[in-house]
């Protein structure tokens, strides 16, 4: 493939100069057509059709009912809950590594171990917390034992939203980790000696000067963790079966086995998901670059 | 006091990471009654379907490492070399795979290879291996992208290019032996990230009806109980493994590098 765009490149050097060069991005523009814009734009177009390819907004009204509504508001609050506190816990840890005046060589483990532990997603996290906090894990079996505490009195099942939000929050956490440590890297030291001749107080420094800086990669880490749970299937599908009805389980039961009953309402549903998605990773690129300002 | 705080944050950090795999490990050793035992990995093991998926995941691995390396190098250094005015939009567009859900990239291929398409691949058992590689090259695209493209950024490919040029090398030659070589650590970073991620992939090979590994763990999560602990111990062990291979290749580089 590579070679065959290759062949052709000579001409481009002519002095004419046909547009050949344009060539060798084509091997890559084809396969991306192929296998990921015109899938993406089937399911869209889908979405507005009929099942005899007439236009219609039957399927996305057909979204409106109380079962699909509830998925997807389950799906979006379990998707913000594990991204605001992989927010905040990432945060912690980046900032008192980075700036807790921990010991240097803790940083380096702990970015490959985050590095790690964001991969560490799937059926395997499933089976991980299964064996921790399912109704014979290691910590539900030591608290009960031991301290006399039981979790699942306390209304806590690894099934449900709280479960899956923690889950996720195996891989949220280190992401975050991997995203603000540069941004916290990125705060010069004469910024906090300017502010401190000025006569900020340390509670000053943060709040005017490191916070509105850190604020555009925060909030942008965040809509990327949104993104990163909303879309997760693996690890719902292994740690819940179907018993907690969330947009990408019903999405994979709808693909499997039309449980919907409209093969069109599917095509909705999933781009119910590009839309929620998009808008998420939109807010990210756009504070991202922001951020980047000064990040230099 | 600050770094009282300091130490907190990160003895918490830690804690809620240490435990899972803790969980993890201690339920995959508690299949015989009452003593540790290593019964479930030889459960596992010994599964003549673990084989199966583990060695067509594998295989799938490398055929996408593969797959994308051919796409990706060509192209990145291509556009570095002779088209950078699409830069940013190949790059927006390496990045979509982020965004869009694995889930509706399947969905979409299912709906539009499907055996009454122009282009039938999910009609051969054959034709759906490729269809899912395809699936995998593009998961894998961001992260391969961005490591050949980074990789490429620290060397002056249009030098090279000229004086391989000069010497009479063509294209071929100058991809294989001159880019491929100078660019061989950000491309194995790109191949481990991409071989732990195909790995243990559930939707998409799910969803294809394929016989891999990230399924063949779900099924089995669904119906044992000690060898899932033991199946994600293993899958650990290969993510840390792959992540390791990136960090070793790495310094090597930089260890060959500094006396330059």
């Amino acid at each position: 493939m590579s070679s065959d765009s290759s062949a052709a490149k000579p001409p481009a050097r002519a002095p004419f100069r046909l547009p050949l060069h344009w060539l060798g991005a084509a091997p890559f523009a084809v396969f991306v057509l192929l296998f990921l814009i015109m899938p993406t734009m089937r399911i869209v177009i889908g979405a507005f059709q009929t099942p005899d390819g007439g236009f219609t907004l039957e399927n996305i009204h057909g979204l409106f009912t109380r079962s699909i509504l509830s998925a997807y508001w389950i799906s979006i609050k379990i998707s913000i809950a594990s991204a605001l506190l992989g927010c905040l816990i990432g945060f912690a840890v980046a900032a008192a590594v980075v700036l807790g005046g921990l010991p240097k060589w803790i940083r380096g483990p702990l970015l490959t171990f985050s590095g790690v532990a964001s991969n560490f997603a799937g059926v395997p996290l499933a089976f991980a917390f299964l064996a921790t906090l399912g109704p014979v894990g290691l910590v539900t079996v030591f608290l009960k034992s031991q301290l006399g505490i039981d979790l699942r009195l306390l209304g806590f099942n690894i099934l449900s939203f709280w479960g899956l939000t923690v889950t996720y929050l195996f891989f949220q956490i280190p992401l975050m980790i991997l995203i603000i440590t540069p941004a916290l890297d990125g705060l010069k030291r004469e910024w906090r000696e300017a502010a401190q001749i000025l006569g900020a107080t340390n509670a000053q420094y943060w709040r005017m000067v490191a916070f509105p800086i850190l604020l555009p990669s925060f909030l942008g880490t965040l809509a990327l963790l949104f993104a990163n749970a909303f879309g997760a299937v693996a690890t719902a599908i292994a740690l819940t079966g179907s018993s907690l009805s969330i947009v990408p389980i019903l999405l994979f039961a709808q693909i499997r086995g039309d449980v919907l009953g409209n093969p069109h309402l599917g095509y909705a549903l999933a781009f119910g998901m590009i839309v929620v998605t998009g808008i998420a990773n939109t807010i990210y690129i756009w504070l991202r670059a922001r951020s980047e300002r000064w990040l230099k | 006091m600050k770094k009282f705080w300091a130490w907190g944050a990160l003895a918490i950090g830690l804690l809620y990471f240490i435990l899972p795999l803790m969980g993890m490990t201690n339920f995959s050793l508690k299949m015989r009654r009452g003593v540790y035992s290593l019964d479930a990995y030889a459960v596992v093991l010994g599964d003549p379907r673990f084989q199966e998926t583990f060695t067509y995941s594998v295989v799938m691995a490398l055929f996408t490492i593969l797959f994308g390396v051919l796409l990706v190098v060509p192209t990145a250094y291509w556009v570095r070399l002779k088209l950078p005015a699409l830069r940013p939009y190949i790059e927006f567009v390496t990045l979509l795979p982020l965004v869009i859900p694995a889930i509706v990239i399947v969905f979409g291929y299912i709906r539009l290879y499907n055996t009454s398409s122009w282009l039938p691949l999910t009609g051969s058992i054959t034709g759906t291996n490729i269809l899912l590689m395809f699936g995998y090259a593009t998961l894998a695209l961001p992260y391969m992208y961005r490591a050949v493209d980074t990789g490429l950024r620290s060397i002056d490919i249009a030098t090279l290019t000229e004086a391989a040029q000069s010497l009479g090398a063509g294209w071929t030659t100058i991809l294989f032996r001159i880019i491929l070589p100078n660019v061989l650590v950000a491309v194995l970073s790109g191949a481990f990230l991409t071989f732990a991620i195909v790995i243990g992939e559930f939707t998409m090979a799910a969803l294809l009806n394929r016989p891999a590994f990230g399924p063949y763990m779900q099924l089995l999560g669904a119906n044992r109980a000690y060898e899932p602990a033991a199946l994600a111990v293993i899958a650990f062990a290969i993510t840390w493994g792959c992540l390791g291979l990136i960090q070793l290749v790495s310094r090597f580089q930089k260890g060959t590098q500094s006396p330059v």
